[in-house]
């Protein structure tokens, strides 16, 4: 079958198996390797990616449900040379190590901030509960997201 | 004593040397630019898949594998005849055992590996393996292994000749016995607990996976793997492949997290270079998530008998007698002549009188394994022992468990300390560091808390663990992995401008090496870390070591690295005496730079020596040119790290679900190179435990199917299942490593699960009598304890 996708702000067509999963698609068909796969049931969020602007686990999503919707990855975190504030606070806050959930929990914590720019802990700790990350204990990731917080605001108000 | 709280923001800090330097390695993380195993692509490349066994123990009769040969995007499907005819049907593992590669007589665990298909898109041979049929003959499998020695047991391993029972491996003894035994008919209070340490799973997010790359027409094999020792493999594949170890290259890229589970050699990755020696091209295969869980590396599994005595308000002795159960191979990780790996450190942190252990191993229907999952060899269990059988001594005292602690530590006068089981502890100072974590914790606080909750119903318990962990194996004279010490490279090259190289056998799984041993070179020849690359994970470029697990990397080979850096500095000095018109000794350094004793102004930096070293003007007598420099470090001994660790956790009395309010770690590791890793470390380790302790389970039901053969049943902590971690430090240095560090990586997955498993009976003790529970303690598991009908975890 035939799908039309807008990955990162680019449409493309293509002909795709109708059981593709999104993340082969993602990985295989356009080559976009940063959305990672880890499990096979939905429960580690190492392929998250959004979708008209919200998380989708893209292990359990078939591409041909995409079909002209808008699919945002980690490699469009960055734009034009600039770093995502959630990027940064990851840096920052030594809130990866492996790097292995890392896509899938910028993306997850991305989708949080549009939502709700000012998040407590324990909201960041809800929205991120869908992603397992065997490395960090969370603590610093959710200092990542706050401090990611921080800064978008303290931008806005200078803005 | 300093206490790490919230990270502060150290946008800042740049340190040339120790201290907080942000991650080179974030950079491409961040961008989602890591190179993981599955994310290479080779022209040409085909795709493996693996058939695996429905049952625990069956007979093979026949594999038909004719209709997954006629699907169109199939090559080839491989089985153990074909395998035969290559020699690779069986291969080593690391405990002097033999694996299946491919099951040709019987199947001996649910998921063993039984045929592989080669196909040109994972979705085909996917799609191919169920066209394979198999007939089997159902066989009784063997699941509980205390009934693996019984008389009327089926005999597992009837490949081996001579093997007549399950006995996979001998009762092994350390301690006293003797000894033991006087202790015990001295002492005034006698405790004895049945402890289990149920079967659980690294389960790294990233699976195991390989790509085998054989070209026929040099005879050179390529090797993609995410594993922690790709010297070792690469020995391992030359043996079992007949290949020349000079022509196999194996390249660890970027690794999703490791754990131990990537210590092994799989039958998949055999399968796969078999499947490239076949067709010619790249093979790419990688585990699914049950694989994974079902087949790979498991951890623990240790089924313990136990007594604990006390003599004055003193611990004074312990014996432990275990089953461990290894599976159907015996894969067990661990140094060859330890082969219930470091267990006997299971006295612990205490001045005992004397102590004893037994382990034998048996064979049963489950998967291999027995890796160290975040721990040194069998040092996870030891302390969940010995801090279990503290607790439950303090029970039967009424005395305050860290009290007793403090009653039985080894004092910090008494280093070098000889244990009774034979270790010999490098340094301590076990109190203080149990008072550091009191005071965060405000102990007293907490008990007048927990007395009012108390007084209300509610169920509030407060849990203590304090463990020596002995890591950084280790010395050539005690210990080697199939022969080969385990020893581990460093090679520094300093070029013409200053910028150096520095190429090392560890092989990072996300601990952050490419920053922290920069660090090292950074402290010792004071030039910028961001001038130092880290070259490791590719066996072409890198010096011959054993890789990253137990803890080694900052142990072994971050002593290498500062070794190596010192004998730079040492040939810098000769070099700089040349310059400076001026004898050697009349040198001396500050970092970064040699100068005249007594006249400051006179002194040649690093990156000026550098210069000189690679250019035409002389060079001291007899010396080479060039600055660089290699060595291979042995360690004269493991390091010691330890922590003092308290949980507070609630118990609902109506859901008996466990939440773990607070988690107060300190630690003691020595000397810390980016306290910002070692931070890190920590929190990573403590989830971990909190997984093992209330969560995570591998079980199997009576037919040795596995119960936990995904994440929806395996089930691993969440941000909501974690607290925000308390962590505390005090600073030890190690006596015998060269920048005084112990290694930290998996202090916090071995101290933490006690400390858990003790707040949850502290709290239910009083109210319910509960005095023992075994992990994970799952709501149902709780509440059945509460009900005073506790379940063993099989």
């Amino acid at each position: 079958m035939n799908v039309t996708i807008t990955v990162n702000g680019r449409e493309a067509s293509h002909e795709i198996e109708p059981r593709l999963l999104l993340v082969h698609y993602l990985r295989e068909t356009l080559d976009l390797t940063g959305t990672h796969w880890g499990c096979d049931t939905s429960n580690c969020g190492a392929c998250v990616v959004l979708m008209d602007g919200q998380p989708v686990k893209s292990c359990t999503i078939l591409a041909a449900m995409c079909d002209g919707h808008e699919i945002r990855t980690v490699e469009d975190l960055e734009r034009d040379g600039k770093l995502d504030p959630v990027q940064e606070g990851f840096h920052e806050r030594h809130a990866l190590q492996c790097g292995f959930c890392t896509p899938g929990m910028q993306m997850t914590a991305r989708a949080l901030l549009d939502e709700n720019p000012d998040p407590t802990e324990h909201e960041i700790r809800t929205a991120i509960s869908g992603a397992i990350c065997r490395c960090t204990g969370y603590k610093n990731i959710v200092s990542a997201v706050r401090w990611a917080a921080e800064h978008e605001a303290a931008t806005k108000q200078g803005a | 004593m300093a206490i790490a709280e919230n990270l502060p923001s150290t946008t800042t800090e740049r340190p040339i040397g120790f201290g907080r330097l942000k991650r080179k390695e974030d950079a491409r993380f961040i961008r989602g630019a890591g190179t993981y195993l599955d994310d290479i692509k080779l022209p040409g490349m085909v795709y493996g898949a693996v058939l695996r066994s429905p049952y625990a123990h069956a007979r093979i009769l026949s594999i038909d594998t004719s209709a997954a040969l006629a699907h169109p995007n199939v090559a080839a499907v491989v089985t153990a005849k074909d395998l035969e005819t290559l020699g690779l049907a069986w291969m080593p593992t690391i405990s002097y055992d033999t694996q299946a590669v491919l099951a040709g007589d019987k199947v001996r665990f649910q998921g063993q590996e039984v045929a592989f298909v080669i196909a040109t898109d994972e979705y085909s041979a996917n799609d191919a393996l169920a066209l394979i049929d198999v007939e089997y003959d159902p066989l009784p499998p063997v699941v509980n292994a205390r009934k693996a020695l019984d008389e009327d047991a089926p005999l597992i391993r009837d490949d081996k000749s001579g093997q007549r029972d399950n006995l996979a491996s001998p009762t092994w003894e350390a301690g006293d016995e003797a000894a033991t035994d006087a202790a015990f008919a001295e002492a005034d209070t006698v405790v004895a607990r049945d402890i289990i340490y149920p079967r659980c799973h690294p389960a790294p997010l990233e699976t195991c996976g390989i790509i085998a790359d054989f070209n026929p027409q040099t005879g050179q094999l390529d090797i993609y793997n995410g594993n922690q020792a790709p010297h070792a493999h690469r020995t391992v594949y030359a043996h079992v492949a007949g290949l020349a170890e000079h022509m196999i290259r194996i390249r660890c890229q970027d690794i999703g997290g490791g754990f131990g589970n990537k210590v092994p050699v799989y039958p998949g990755y055999v399968c796969a270079i078999a499947g490239s020696i076949v067709a010619g091209v790249p093979v790419k295969w990688v585990e699914n998530r049950s694989e994974n869980l079902m087949s790979t590396g498991f951890a623990r599994d240790y089924i313990m008998k136990s007594e604990i005595c006390a003599k004055d308000g003193k611990i004074t002795g312990l014996r432990v007698d275990v089953i461990a159960d290894h599976g159907a191979f015996d894969s067990t990780a661990q140094p060859t002549k330890f082969p219930a790996g470091f267990f006997h450190i299971v006295c612990g942190s205490y001045d005992l009188q004397a102590s004893h252990v037994k382990v034998k191993a048996v064979y049963t229907n489950k998967a291999p394994g027995g890796v160290a999952y975040r721990c040194s060899f069998r040092i996870t269990e030891a302390v969940y022992l010995v801090e279990r059988m503290v607790d439950a001594l303090a029970l039967e005292m009424q005395v305050d468990p860290i009290d007793l602690r403090m009653n039985s530590f080894i004092g910090s006068d008494q280093f070098p300390y000889e244990t009774t089981t034979g270790w010999t502890y490098d340094s301590g100072d076990y109190a203080k560091t149990m008072c550091v974590a009191m005071e965060i914790a405000d102990y007293a606080g907490l008990r007048r808390e927990q007395a009012e909750k108390r007084a209300r119903g509610e169920l509030m318990g407060i849990g203590v663990s304090f463990f020596t962990e002995g890591v950084g194996a280790g010395p050539r004279k005690h210990m080697d992995i199939l022969g080969l010490s385990m020893n581990d490279g460093a090679d520094l090259r300093v070029h013409p401008s200053g910028k150096a190289v520095v190429s090392i056998s560890a092989q990072t799984q996300g601990q952050g090496h490419e920053t922290t041993f920069a660090q090292i070179v950074a402290e010792e020849l004071g030039i910028p870390p961001e001038d130092v690359e880290v070259r490791h994970g590719d066996t072409d470029k890198s010096p011959y070591g054993l890789g990253t697990y137990g803890s080694r990397s900052t142990p072994v080979s971050g002593a290498a690295v500062a070794v190596v850096s010192r004998k730079v500095r040492d040939k810098a000095r000769a070099i700089a005496a040349t310059m400076l018109e001026t004898r050697p000794e009349d040198l001396a350094w500050e970092k970064g730079r040699w100068f005249v004793k007594g006249d400051p102004e006179q002194g040649a930096l690093i990156e000026d020596i550098a210069e000189r070293a690679y250019s035409g003007e002389a060079m001291p007598a007899g010396m080479e040119g060039g600055l660089d420099a290699q060595v291979i470090y042995d360690p004269p001994n493991l390091t010691y790290p330890y922590g003092a660790y308290i949980a507070v956790v609630d118990v609902d009395p109506d859901t008996a679900h466990v939440t773990v309010r607070r988690f107060i770690a300190v630690d003691d590791c020595g000397v810390r190179i980016n306290p910002m890793v070692v931070d890190g470390q920590i929190h990573g380790g403590l989830a971990e435990g909190i997984g093992i302790a209330l969560m995570e389970l591998i079980s199997f039901d009576e037919e040795g199917n596995c119960l936990n053969s995904s994440f929806m049943d395996y089930l691993i902590p969440t941000a909501l299942e974690c607290p925000d971690f308390e962590l505390g430090e005090t600073v030890t240095p190690c006596p015998h490593h060269p920048i005084g560090a112990k290694g930290i990586g998996e202090s916090p997955n071995v101290g933490s699960p006690p400390a858990i498993v003790n707040a949850v009976i502290d709290a239910l003790y009083e109210s319910h009598g509960v005095d023992h529970i075994d992990m994970p303690c799952t709501p149902a598991r709780v509440w059945a304890a509460m009900q005073g009908r506790p379940q063993p975890p099989q």
